[in-house]
């Protein structure tokens, strides 16, 4: 098995220039590359004299390590290296919020699947065999499985300090409220992954001065940098990160996975040291969404406006605490929905267990909490004999409603409209189950084995609200490098930061904002790095906002620059250049007045000078909320979409076909629809998964379906066309007027798609995903 | 052992091929062709689709000593030398790519859907492409994109 591997292309440093300006369905410059699978993703690197790497991981979920004995690994042919927690030598321990995760476990298992050891060696297979040749002795424990034991006292304890990583309490307005109507309900949420299509991977290799430089797959190049150093032992500036390709994200890459495992071992042999998990090492290599429990009473009135909600909210965070704790405060904060009521009372916990862990994905607890609210309000809409969409509308946020936290909600909350607007779109045919119906065309497709005498026709309706970008008071902000000089007698921009692209298309809009800016045509965009300052995270919806800020900004200097240097230059000839410089602007390559006279070309004014700015952009602060009532300014943006899902249902077999998703979302600004478009319509699809499809199923601490064949994300016969209406109210506090528009399909997908479900069936379905068995078992 | 096909019209001979890799781990890390992408490794997400000898399938499910002396066309064989063939030029112009891990396989299984049928139902590209997971788009675009292909290449007479 020798590694005879012949060299991939190297992504060039700099990316093709972007054509179009803001408001444009522009194209992405790394599109052709994608097209033509020439693309380096971070598992297509490659370098010379590079060895493979693999991971050791456990099969228990919880268990006391006796020993470990790599000595048969090591007297493997072909491997360099086998490194355990002994081996590390700075901080053992990592971790977003909480650091109290072990690179390499030591002591004590907490989840099925923790990394135990890694190998490197000179080809992948050898690698493999080697890691299963590592013995380890276990003493096996019992695993806390139930978030609901593990934080009611009687649990063993998982982490000193207790299960509990996370309370947050919100007690809003006056408390023991009396209301005409009671409706109680428990929901039930299982665990989503992210499921990227891209593996984790990357490409560590070591530096001559002591260094180490890594090219992978993160949503957050300087987070990792920050982790890295201080498990490596190195300062900061010694282990530098450039961004490869990477196959999508979706939350989870917020955490560590393979960095710090291939910096090791990069370091031990003093060779370049590649990873690429499987699929089921990637199951088991990332955080997932966190499942959980939820119990709700809203009181309303006879009218159907709502006058309290009381929530409960378990959510299990599994052995670790990644993000658990911000996303237990997005679950406890949009609890009660997009909807005004006069009291609420919100206990979120989150736990730790022996259950895979839990952090980012899309929605980021507000996805939980969005099946539970919506479905309470269909639950009230049926005790009042109301229609559901009436029900919402009586009780929809307007702007400066506020938020259970007391955080009035200033800028646009169209949440009436996108009800009116979903109700108002017109209804996809019936499926014909007559003569002459095509079988494909039945929920189950080809497998039905009916003839559609069982199939239901229902339509369901659901509103969400997220938060966009860090919250509770984080000091969140962008970075970003923005170079003007002239080259071949042409202007041309160069704009450099460290925000992590993972598909969504920040590349296209780095451009399309340099453009409009600037004036100019030819912008290149440089590949993220650590170079420059840090750009946050890839998470909240936030990039477009905060790093699509930190461009702007930059861009707006270096105009100003350009402009104070044209006074100096031709300001004899144009007076008001010294008193009205805001008036004028750069277009096509030309500086022009406020009547549109020509000054200059950039050619003719900037010849070789370089003009520089280095920006940051911050969105405007947040505070904590408080801990014992929860009260604060805890966000600084909202998002608002809402989805009508029309499905088939076949009572029969329990199938469920969705005919057609339709929904509506304010984007504040479309800085490009044809993304925007996409960022709707993927959304979509995730809030579909989890509706009908995905679980990771995980008894008694063992994870059962780490594969795609056992995992089931839509497929193109799954996922119907989604008709979308995109409504532009700009929010004054954000550049452009943009809101983030990532997550916010992802939270009302699910409850409408269970919603059509319950009106085609007349069941509560009160968990998700909903599946066949629990569509007939009660029929 | 020494493996002999031919790749994208090329004849290529590899030395040292332990019999246990597959056709994708050959493309992807000894011929230099990354195009085939490594999403599931058991034939559930198409990422990987090549045709071999003429037939779509999964690269990560051919055995390396199989494809002996066959002829195999990967994404990268797809372009002419100044131009995107019609079915990339089309999920460009659709907006089908966001992140483009699953891209090249979809691409490669759209040419052959269209290579069948000049003019497929929404139904038939949904049944043709129900081995190619996409987690970003959630497909819509995707579609657009076989149907903008579909009547280039008509346009074009290619079929």
């Amino acid at each position: 098995m020798s590694n005879s591997t012949l060299p991939t292309k190297q992504r060039d440093h700099v990316e093709a220039p972007v054509l179009g300006g803001l408001g444009e369905s522009v194209a992405r410059p790394d599109g052709t590359l994608k097209v033509t699978g020439d693309f380096a993703y971070s598992s297509d690197l490659w370098a010379d004299g590079m060895l493979w790497a693999s991971t050791l991981r456990s099969p228990h979920p919880h268990a006391r390590i006796k020993s470990i004995n790599i000595a048969p690994a090591l007297k493997i042919n072909g491997v360099s290296a086998v490194l355990t927690h002994d081996d590390v030598p700075g901080s053992k321990l990592f971790g977003l919020e909480i650091v109290d995760q072990p690179v390499l476990a030591f002591d004590t298992i907490k989840y099925h699947g923790e990394a135990i050891a890694i190998v490197a060696a000179d080809h992948p297979e050898t690698a493999k065999r080697a890691a299963q040749a590592i013995i380890v002795e276990y003493e096996i424990l019992e695993p806390v499985v139930d978030a609901d034991y593990a934080i009611s006292g009687k649990a063993p304890i998982i982490h000193d300090g207790g299960n509990i990583t996370r309370h947050v309490p919100i007690i809003f307005g006056p408390q023991n409220l009396k209301a005409d109507v009671v409706v109680k309900g428990e929901y039930e949420v299982g665990m989503q992954d992210q499921a990227p299509l891209g593996p984790e991977s990357g490409l560590a290799i070591p530096a001559d001065d002591g260094g180490i430089d890594l090219y992978l797959s993160t949503q957050w190049l300087h987070v990792d940098r920050g982790q890295l150093a201080t498990v490596l032992g190195l300062p900061p500036e010694k282990v530098r990160l450039t961004l490869a390709g990477i196959g999508g994200a979706f939350g989870a890459r917020e955490d560590m996975s393979m960095q710090a495992h291939i910096a090791l071992l990069a370091m031990r042999t003093g060779k370049p040291v590649k990873i690429v998990y499987s699929r089921e090492e990637s199951f088991f290599g990332h955080v997932h969404r966190h499942p959980g429990k939820l119990r709700y009473e809203h009181g309303v009135t006879k009218e159907g406006k709502l006058v309290y909600v009381k929530a409960n909210i378990v959510l299990d965070g599994g052995a670790y605490a990644s993000s658990s704790p911000a996303v237990c405060a997005n679950a406890a904060c949009f609890a009660v929905g997009p909807y005004e009521v006069e009291s609420a009372t919100i206990d979120a916990y989150v736990a730790y267990t022996n259950n895979p862990p839990c952090g980012a994905m899309r929605g980021f607890g507000a996805v939980q909490t969005g099946f539970a609210y919506e479905s309470q309000m269909d639950k009230i809409a049926e005790t009042l004999g109301m229609d559901p969409i009436e029900l919402r509308l009586k009780n929809a946020m307007v702007r400066n409603s506020l938020m259970p936290t007391g955080q009035p909600v200033d800028s646009a909350a169209p949440v009436a409209e996108i009800l009116e607007k979903l109700r108002d779109m017109p209804l996809p045919p019936l499926t014909a189950t007559t003569d002459g119906f095509d079988v494909i065309e039945l929920p189950g497709g080809a497998s039905n084995v009916t003839h559609g005498e069982g199939v239901r026709r229902g339509i369901g309706y659901a509103v969400g609200i997220k938060n966009i970008g860090f919250s509770e008071g984080f000091d969140d902000y962008s970075t970003a490098k923005v170079r003007l000089q002239i080259i071949n007698g042409e202007p041309v921009v160069e704009v450099h930061t460290a925000a992590a692209e993972v598909g969504q298309g920040l590349v296209t809009l780095k451009g399309q904002i340099a453009r409009t800016e600037l004036g100019v045509q030819r912008v290149v965009v440089h590949v993220s790095d650590t170079q420059v300052g840090s750009a946050g995270s890839t998470s909240a919806s936030r990039q477009s906002y905060v790093t699509g800020g930190a461009v702007m900004t930059a861009c707006r200097a270096v105009r100003d620059e350009v402009l104070l240097y044209a006074m100096e230059k031709l300001g004899h000839l144009h007076p008001h250049l010294l008193h009205f410089r805001a008036n004028y602007k750069m277009i096509n390559g030309e500086i022009r007045d406020g009547e549109d006279h020509l000054v200059s070309s950039l050619a003719d004014l900037v010849k070789d000078r370089v003009f520089e700015c280095t920006r940051e952009y911050r969105h405007r602060p947040t505070t904590p909320i408080d801990p014992i009532t929860g009260q604060g300014l805890p966000h600084a943006q909202f998002a608002f979409a809402g989805h009508r899902a029309v499905v088939d249902v076949d009572i029969e077999t329990g199938m469920v076909k969705v005919i057609e998703m339709a929904t509506v979302q304010d984007v504040g600004k479309a800085l490009n629809p044809q993304a925007v478009e996409g960022q709707i319509e993927g959304g979509t699809a995730q809030g579909l998964g989890l509706a009908i499809l995905e679980e990771i199923q995980v008894v008694n601490g063992k994870v059962k379906n780490p594969s795609f064949t056992d995992y089931l994300i839509p497929t193109v016969l799954d996922m119907p066309p989604v008709r979308s209406i995109i409504l532009e109210y700009a929010d004054e506090h954000a550049p452009y007027g943009l809101r983030g528009v990532g997550e916010a399909p992802t939270i009302s997908s699910t409850p409408a798609v269970v919603a059509a479900i319950r009106q085609a069936t007349g069941l509560a379905l009160t968990r998700v995903p909903v599946r066949p068995e629990h569509i007939t078992s009660t029929i | 052992m020494r493996l002999t096909c031919t790749v994208n019209g090329k004849v290529e001979t590899i030395d040292d091929v332990w019999p246990g890799e597959s056709l994708l781990y050959v493309l992807r890390e000894r011929m230099g062709l990354p195009g085939a992408k490594n999403a599931c490794e058991q034939g559930e997400c198409g990422s990987c689709s090549v045709h071999l000898d003429g037939i779509l399938v999964c690269a990560c499910l051919v055995a390396a000593g199989q494809v002996e002396g066959a002829e195999i066309k990967t994404v990268e064989g797809l372009a002419g030398a100044t131009d995107l063939h019609p079915v990339q030029q089309a999920y460009l112009d659709a907006g089908a790519v966001q992140c483009g891990f699953c891209t090249p396989g979809l691409i490669v299984a759209t040419v052959d859907l269209l290579e069948k049928n000049a003019d497929p139902s929404d139904s038939e590209i949904r049944e043709a492409l129900a081995g190619n997971l996409c987690r970003c788009t959630g497909y819509s675009k995707i579609l657009d994109a076989v149907r903008l292909a579909a009547v280039r290449l008509e346009g074009a007479g290619k079929h």
